[in-house]
């Protein structure tokens, strides 16, 4: 008796705290910005990978549309010809590295110069440093390597228990993939529905037939949005593909020779009490 | 416990090695002879995995410093580098980040086990404190290992963090600025951190061997909690029967751990700290990682910036004084059953402060924090102390051969 009336004050406490909690969940979520959708992309789940023509497009929406204000400083132009990238050959690589103009020196005449850029140089920024980008934007655009990984989104209780069973990781490009797509007020082109507070500085960015695809895939401001979100995964992850396979196996590995432990364990300990 | 050295050199050269330093022989005590109690459970596996956390963090990290650069300029950019550049950076990388998380994961059943089978009860004291101390060390280590790849929330985590200290009367501002070896957090924080964070994994190796020798004096304690009394009925050789037992469970465990290298890696660490860190932008919620969220909620939970500090830190220190808050004569929580339901909601208590940690300290939120460190301390100071007193426990086994013995019989009639 006793002990039942101890375990219902407990619960009592408990679930009194946990009410507590849950209205100030639904108060916070009354002003929230809408949820992003969750999309379904090549890379996703345990065998994801990059798809080498998506690459290549959300690439070019990439340097056409973006890198006028964005830079991606921390990608050297060879890694687009690496494994698990977007597939371009070591010359294609080349060749475009060479349309970039890159500071270097001092010469040994002690001046800084020009010169064409190299496969192993990173991508040149479009402003010289976040304080001129400022002055002539209003704001400092990010820097896009690592973005689809510094962007998230809440899940909530208990959705965000559930993702790293159903392995969701993909929370940062469905972000970026909504805002792009969350221009939707035409009266405002800095009004996003997905921005905290709804006021970007970014003004819409993609516009339909802005970019022109050569594979047939079509050019819309979704299909844009599509690419450079998985470019952007891409940049910020180039490792993903390889990561997956070699978790694989290290998976099988680990679970036959767990196998085999338990049945070394059973045949150690069959014979004494325990 | 160990009893006298069965070890007994084979070859010319061990008897001439071992008759000058008989390490040897204290391997062989500690890890084949050593006896163990038959009734162990799986819990008793995470010791073994604790130290192959140590270790895997410790190759890991010394792999990682060689390509990392403690400065506010370079230092996050040095961590992309080895996620790109370095030839299995990625991997090395993801390993060490997501080893914090696992090896507190791993620290956590460890010692909510002796916390529900009494492992801190006479004669383990000792053992127990060098525990509590082993888990302050990882603290220190795992919050300055979050500060090294320079985003925003290593930034604003150190900054709020080391701010703490300033809330001491006098000396606080003095003791912050000596901190951050300047007046906000900066290149000096930066390196002494990194310093620091090299330094304190050797300190906890060292008190990780105290633990052991001290484990290896009294004894490990078991699921029925009695001692043992008859090494030839109650125990068996470490060897082959703990280590393999252990090596399955630490095998289950990497499964757990790789689960999460390979296929969620960022799921513990925060978005922002993808950005480099910023002293002009403050992140809208500055979050902790995800262990030490508890401590983050009762902080929070107290309306004064001392108070909430010393509850913070006490409700750390609190625990190396279990041994004598606990008054009850049983040890294991399996003949008390009073005990199991304030252990049990000790444990989602826990659960639910590491939640509100996670969230504003606004509304509800901050009230809820409120009675859950209410009920942290009142478990540690009221319950355990009262319970022991007033709680009529189950009769107890004689032996660990009788518990055994009892639950085979239980088990055979189950069969019948």
């Amino acid at each position: 008796m006793v002990h039942t009336k101890k375990i219902s004050l407990v619960a009592a406490i408990l679930a009194g705290a946990l009410a507590f909690s849950m209205s100030a969940r639904a108060q916070d979520h009354a002003h929230a910005t809408p949820t992003p959708e969750r999309q379904s992309w090549t890379f996703g789940g345990p065998f994801g990978g990059f798809d080498k023509g998506q690459l290549q497009r959300g690439f070019k929406v990439y340097r056409e549309v973006c890198a006028n204000c964005h830079s991606l400083s921390r990608i050297a132009f060879r890694t687009l010809a690496e494994e698990g990238g977007p597939g371009f050959s070591e010359s294609q690589v080349k060749a475009l590295a060479a349309e970039y103009k890159v500071k270097d020196g001092p010469d040994d005449k002690g001046e800084m110069f020009e010169r064409p850029g190299r496969a192993s140089d990173r991508f040149p920024a479009p402003f010289p440093n976040p304080e001129a980008a400022r002055a002539a934007l209003g704001a400092a655009p990010p820097d896009m390597s690592v973005l689809a990984k510094a962007r998230s989104y809440s899940r909530g209780f208990p959705l965000f228990l559930v993702d790293p069973l159903i392995q969701y990781q993909e929370h940062g490009v469905d972000y970026i993939y909504a805002l792009l797509n969350g221009y939707t007020n035409k009266s405002d082109q800095n009004w996003n529905a997905y921005f905290p507070g709804n006021k970007i500085g970014m003004a819409k960015p993609l516009s339909d037939g802005q970019v022109e695809y050569t594979d047939g895939a079509p050019a819309t401001v979704q299909q844009y949005a599509k690419d450079v979100s998985a470019f952007l995964m891409w940049t910020a992850e180039p490792a993903l593909e390889k990561r997956k396979k070699t978790g694989f196996r290290v998976m099988i590995f680990l679970i036959l020779f767990a196998g085999l432990l338990y049945f070394t364990k059973k045949k150690v300990w069959a014979g004494v009490a325990h | 416990m160990s009893g006298p050295s069965t070890y007994v050199p084979s070859s010319a050269i061990g008897r001439w090695f071992e008759s000058r330093l008989p390490i040897m022989g204290l391997m062989h005590g500690s890890f084949v002879a050593y006896p163990v109690p038959r009734n162990l459970n799986y819990f008793w596996t995470f010791g073994g995995i604790l130290s192959f956390m140590l270790g895997a963090q410790i190759i890991t990290g010394i792999i990682l410093a060689m390509h990392y650069t403690p400065h506010v300029d370079y230092a996050f950019g040095s961590v992309e580098h080895i996620m790109r550049d370095v030839n299995w950076g990625w991997f090395i990388r993801y390993t060490h980040a997501n080893g914090a998380s696992m090896f507190f994961v791993a620290v956590y059943i460890h010692m909510l086990r002796g916390l529900y089978y009494g492992s801190y009860k006479a004669p383990r004291e000792v053992l127990w404190i060098l525990g509590v101390i082993i888990y302050l060390l990882m603290m220190a280590t795992g919050f300055m290992g979050y500060v090294l790849p320079w985003g925003q929330m290593s930034f604003w985590g150190a900054t709020v963090i080391t701010n703490l200290f300033s809330a001491i009367p006098l000396v606080g501002d003095a003791i912050t600025t000596w901190l951050w070896g300047g007046y906000s957090v900066d290149n000096p924080t930066l390196n002494r951190f990194f310093s620091l964070h090299y330094l304190l994994p050797f300190m906890i190796a060292g008190v990780v061997i105290l633990h052991v020798w001290a484990l290896h004096v009294v004894g490990q304690n078991n699921p029925a909690g009695v001692e043992v009394k008859n090494i030839e009925r109650d125990t068996l050789p470490f060897t082959p029967y703990a280590t393999v037992k252990d090596a399955f469970g630490l095998v289950c465990f990497l499964i757990f751990y790789a689960w999460f290298i390979f296929y969620a890696p960022n799921y513990l660490g925060h978005a922002d700290n993808y950005i480099e860190a910023n002293p002009l932008v403050t992140p809208s919620h500055i979050v902790p990682e995800w262990y030490y969220l508890p401590f983050y909620a009762i902080l929070r939970a107290i309306p004064s910036k001392l108070g909430g500090v010393v509850a913070m830190f006490g409700a750390i220190v609190i625990l190396a004084f279990l041994p004598w808050l606990d008054t009850s004569r049983v040890k294991s929580a399996k003949f008390r059953p009073v005990y199991r339901v304030f252990f049990w909601a000790f444990v989602l208590a826990c659960v639910g402060l590491g939640y509100l940690g996670s969230q504003p300290p606004e509304g509800g939120f901050v009230i809820a924090a409120r009675l859950l460190t209410i009920y942290y301390f009142g478990f540690f100071l009221v319950i355990m102390p009262l319970l022991g007193l007033f709680e009529t426990p189950k009769p107890v086994p004689a032996s660990i051969a009788d518990a055994v013995l009892a639950k085979n019989g239980a088990a055979a009639q189950a069969h019948s």
